[in-house]
């Protein structure tokens, strides 16, 4: 559908992956780009210049100052801690990778899998938007949920849209974080380890 | 919060609410579960049932409920946690003691800590399990809790974590059964109650292997009747993470319903997939070695990680051939310090299945060899690794389990030399390998064929991590009139030595005779007195016997007297122990006192000196001995 060229590595895709992801949990206002256009970082339109001089004469555009979630960073420090203790993926993105075969980084790739995998599935219920194979064709009758799936390519015309899925999304069903004790300081992500 | 209890000593009588729930504990080695029934929305063998997830410390001020309890228990250092890390949603004070998944991951780098196994220690005769001994090696300072101390924690665990999510439903007011391994012994048994009533509550005890039968049942939603008949003889093989265990369950037809008894059941055998993963990670640890790689203890117990997930791997797909395992460095650098290496196909097939379930011949025995004069103060692993040869024994043993039952006599010929299971039901997460499932399955069909028997079939459907907490959940539901309940009465029968009256003869000790005390298969809420016999019992001066149990003896009725008895047809038992205290008599006096058994509804056996006006005092099973006694 639309260009191929300079496609990212695997690494760089994982590495891409989880930046989004953090930045995501962390960053209300990026999140909101990834959801309205997806593409992340390159198209930043402008974080929504709170619109103060003209109170809100047009009905489409919301009026007011939309207002935005604060992001809480608690949550966002367990996930990472939970991260690094399960699959120590703080270690990870913190080494230089110049140095060292594909071999061993290959083996330490496979702890940074596992571990998210089972971070993921303990404590996330993650399943597809779509559950149509990829490659395959859809039809988004009108009033299809905007959020949950985004038209690309030649978008133009009215609903109903004929397409192919090219991804099939995530949702997370359910998210269950472990709860936190009152003075617990969870920007400790790992304590230092002191073997007597 | 929200836990407001009656005093554990009136609770029995505070049970005037008809309790909305049937709870089942499976009180595991390794790991513990609560499962339970909604009574209001069950009916019949349509059981609506749940597993209650345990809010738990899975690491410091971290809380996360999760479906199993693993049984262990962290004694921390009191510098060693921040203030308020430690506590539970429903403590309103510190926990002396951690229980669960993060008293596991801290005891694996802090093991002088860590309290673990504590139910094997709970059946270990050898020692006194109300002492505080464990951790065994820990140093001085470190205040030790005695095996039933540890029980007791886990089980008020689960009793706070249900008081928690059910605040309308109090614990000590449901209907609650603790399930323990077939193998305990009488005063085993009792400990496990009286731990209970320490948390608080006062349960019904089952047996793990029926608990696994009554979940299958219950699984099947009734299609049970299709899968088994008349005359089927089910073996439950039960391999959980610290212990093997094995029942025979035979099914009758009674007034036209099938009914299942239980038969049999095996020896205490201290062997589950905990020791499988630790066998393959110090091997695999060796090869590491051989090649200049040591590991400390944070590396082994990674390693000992690595090798259940390779083992699984391998043990899942027959066609997988090699599986990678990384240890990942201690330090920060993730990529230069891991460490990798892989375990292969061969080696799992070396290790695990033909190591732990070797195709062996029926007549194969475990071997055993002489202990050490002085054996070091610890558990009592099996010497054989070997599960098919303990089965292999036990089958051999349990013959004529079905001998004197309706509807199998003549079912058993002379030439058979083992009993026939014409179904297995598996048990335990070791089985989630199809290949070792089938691995047992085409050893026991090797016998059958040996002995022209038909093959056994095996019993699909089973939960193989949860069964035992739910079909303990069922049970409570199955004996308030729910559904189906197995019978069988006690698994043993019991004898207390008595000299027996010879002239005396220099240099010979006067040989001893076995007096039946508790006849096999005693129904629960039965009570007999043991005809005849009276014993002089002195007031204020402790009374000990040696005691006998028997898995084989069926046919011994109370009262009898055995001069002879085969090499492995009676167990040795703890010493039991009547005090009579004076109650208003005076010490020293001699009083006459007749033995009665009591089959209790809880689930345990009792032994009650009575004297001619009917006073009655108990006898103690569990005596407290000095501890490293053997």
């Amino acid at each position: 559908m639309t260009q191929q060229t300079n496609l990212p590595g695997f690494f760089s895709r994982l590495s891409i992956a989880f930046g989004a992801l953090f930045k995501s949990l962390g960053d209300a206002e990026f999140a909101a780009r990834v959801r309205d256009d997806g593409v992340g970082p390159t198209a930043a339109p402008a974080p929504v210049p709170a619109p103060a001089p003209a109170p809100a004469p047009v009905v489409k555009p919301a009026p007011a100052p939309t207002p935005l979630r604060a992001p809480t960073p608690d949550s966002a420090l367990q996930l990472l801690s939970l991260f690094q203790r399960e699959a120590r993926l703080i270690d990870f993105a913190h080494e230089n990778l110049t140095s060292y075969s594909d071999a061993d980084i290959g083996a330490a790739a496979r702890v940074v899998h596992e571990g998210c995998a089972r971070v993921l599935r303990e404590h996330f219920t993650i399943e597809p938007v779509r559950s149509e194979a990829e490659g395959a064709r859809i039809t988004l009758n009108e009033g299809f949920d905007a959020a949950s799936v985004r038209l690309t390519g030649n978008v133009v015309g009215t609903a109903p849209f004929n397409g192919t899925l090219s991804h099939r999304g995530w949702r997370a069903a359910s998210v269950t974080l472990p709860q936190l004790a009152e003075r617990h300081d969870a920007r400790v992500l790992a304590p230092a380890e002191v073997e007597l | 919060m929200n836990d407001i209890v009656n005093n554990p000593l009136n609770d029995s009588l505070d049970n005037t609410a008809e309790p909305r729930y049937a709870i089942g504990i499976d009180l595991g080695t390794t790991h513990s579960a609560l499962s339970y029934v909604d009574l209001q929305a069950s009916d019949g063998e349509q059981a609506v049932d749940a597993v209650l997830p345990i809010p738990q410390l899975t690491a410091p001020g971290t809380i996360e409920a999760l479906p199993l309890l693993p049984s262990f228990l962290y004694l921390p250092h009191p510098d060693e946690l921040p203030a308020g890390e430690r506590a539970l949603p429903w403590s309103d004070t510190e926990e002396r003691a951690i229980a669960g998944e993060m008293a596991r991951n801290r005891g694996a780098t802090t093991p002088i800590r860590l309290v673990s196994s504590a139910k094997s220690w709970l059946c270990h005769p050898g020692v006194d399990r109300r002492a505080a001994i464990l951790p065994t090696d820990a140093p001085d300072e470190v205040t030790r809790v005695s095996p039933l101390d540890a029980s007791t924690h886990y089980l008020r665990h689960l009793r706070q974590a249900w008081n928690a999510a059910h605040p309308e439903a109090p614990f000590d007011q449901q209907s609650v059964t603790v399930t323990i391994p077939a193998s305990f012994d009488p005063g085993a048994r009792e400990l496990t109650l009286d731990a209970a009533r320490l948390a608080g509550f006062t349960p019904t005890l089952l047996e793990e292997p029926q608990a696994a039968l009554y979940s299958w049942i219950q699984g099947s939603g009734g299609r049970w009747r299709k899968q088994v008949a008349p005359g089927d003889i089910i073996l439950v093989v039960d391999v959980g993470g610290g212990t093997s265990d094995f029942s025979l369950i035979a099914i009758l037809e009674r007034d036209g319903k099938l009914e299942p008894h239980r038969v049999a059941v095996g020896d205490h055998i201290l062997l589950g997939g905990d020791n499988m993963d630790l066998a393959l990670a110090h091997f695999v640890a060796r090869k590491l070695s051989a090649n200049g790689t040591q590991l400390d203890a944070w590396q082994m117990r990674a390693l000992t990680y690595g090798c259940r997930s390779a083992k699984e791997a391998l043990l899942a797909d027959a066609n997988a051939t090699t599986h990678p395992i990384v240890v990942p460095s201690r330090g920060s650098k993730l990529i230069g310090g891991s460490i990798r290496t892989e375990l292969t196909r061969d080696e799992v097939t070396a290790f695990i299945t033909d190591g732990f379930f070797p195709r062996v011949e029926a007549s194969a025995r475990p071997t055993v060899r002489a202990r050490a004069g002085l054996t070091q103060l610890g558990l009592p692993y099996a010497q054989d690794a070997a599960i098919t040869r303990h089965l292999a024994a036990f089958l051999a043993r349990q013959a004529g389990a079905t001998a004197e039952l309706e509807g199998f006599t003549g079912r058993v010929t002379a030439d058979h030399t083992f009993l026939h299971p014409s179904a297995v039901l598996f048990n335990g997460g070791v089985f989630k390998s199809g290949i070792l499932a089938q691995r047992v399955m085409d050893t026991i069909n090797d016998w059958l064929y040996m002995e022209g028997a038909e093959p056994a079939r095996m019993l699909e459907g089973a939960d193989l991590d949860l069964a035992v907490a739910r079909g303990a959940a069922y049970f409570s539901y199955a004996r308030r009139g729910g559904g189906v309940r197995i019978r069988g009465g006690t698994a043993r029968s019991y004898y207390v030595g008595v000299e027996s009256s010879m002239p005396a003869i220099p240099g010979m000790e006067p040989p001893l005779e076995a007096l039946c005390v508790a006849p096999f298969g005693m129904e629960e809420g039965s009570e007999l007195e043991l005809p005849g016999q009276e014993f002089g019992l002195v007031i204020g001066e402790p009374v000990t016997f040696r005691f006998f149990g028997s898995t084989t003896r069926r046919q011994d009725r109370i009262g009898d007297v055995l001069e002879f008895w085969g090499p492995d047809e009676l167990h040795e038992m703890n010493e039991i122990q009547a005090t009579l205290p004076a109650d208003g008599r005076a010490a020293g006096d001699v009083v006459q006192v007749k033995l009665h058994a009591l089959a209790l509804d809880t689930g345990t056996l009792e032994l009650l000196a009575v004297a001619r006006d009917g006073q009655r005092w108990k006898i103690e099973f569990d005596v407290r001995t000095a501890a490293g006694v053997q």
